[in-house]
C-alpha cells in the first residue's frame, strides 16, 4: 500500500476531491515529521507510539571490507506498536 | 502529540474539513496501515517510512511470578522503518 491508496480511501470516505485528499495526507505526514523533529513523541491510541531516541557515538565495521569506522551520535525514531495493533495482525 | 491533538490541528488548519471529518481522515490513515499489514501487505509511505510485519519464532518464556516455563507461540509483530527523509530531518 502507498500514499495514493490512503488518499483514495479518504476521498471515498470523506467526500473531498482526490487532490484535496492527497494534500491532507501530505499535511498530516508533515505535521508528524515536524513533531518528531522537535524530539517530541507521537502517540496514536490503538496504533502505537513513535518515539525519538538519541544514540551515542560507537564504532562500527564495514561488513564488506571489515574496516572499522566511527558512527556519529544521532537521533532515531522507534515505533512501539500498541497491544491492540499487535493482537490485530495476529488474527487469522 | 496524541491522536486527538493531531485531529485538532487538522480541523484548525484544513479549513474545508469539519472536526468530525478530520477525525475520520486521521483514523483512516492509521486504520488503513493496520488493515494492510493484517492482510499481509506492507505499506510504504514516501518521505516518512515503511511498515511491515516481522515474524517472531516460538520461544520458551517464564512466568515471572511462579518461575514455571511456558511456551510463547510464534507471532508476527508490526515493524516500522524510518525513511531517509525522516532520518535526515532528525539529524540536521
Amino acid at each position: 500500500m502507498r500514499k495514493a491508496d490512503i488518499a483514495n480511501e479518504i476521498y471515498e470516505k470523506v467526500g473531498v476531491s482526490k487532490k484535496e485528499a492527497s494534500d491532507i495526507v501530505e499535511f498530516i505526514l508533515n505535521l508528524l515529521k515536524a513533531v518528531l523533529q522537535k524530539g517530541e513523541a507521537v502517540k496514536i491510541a490503538g496504533f502505537g507510539n513513535f518515539v525519538v531516541r538519541s544514540k551515542g557515538a560507537r564504532k562500527g565495521r564495514n561488513p564488506r571490507t571489515g574496516e572499522e569506522i566511527g558512527i556519529t551520535p544521532r537521533r532515531v525514531v522507534t515505533f512501539r506498536p500498541s497491544q491492540v495493533f499487535k493482537k490485530y495482525v495476529n488474527q487469522p | 502529540m496524541t491522536k486527538a491533538q493531531i485531529i485538532e490541528r487538522v480541523a484548525q488548519e484544513v479549513t474545508t474539513l469539519t472536526k468530525r471529518q478530520a477525525e475520520v481522515v486521521v483514523n483512516t490513515i492509521f486504520n488503513s496501515v493496520r488493515n494492510s499489514l493484517q492482510k499481509g501487505d506492507k505499506t510504504e509511505i514516501r518521505g516518512f517510512g515503511s511498515f511491515r510485519l516481522r515474524a517472531r519464532r516460538m520461544k520458551e518464556g517464564r512466568n515471572p511470578k511462579t518461575g514455571a516455563t511456558v511456551a510463547v507461540p510464534a507471532k508476527k509483530v508490526p515493524f516500522f522503518k524510518a525513511g531517509k527523509e525522516l532520518k535526515d530531518l532528525l539529524n540536521q
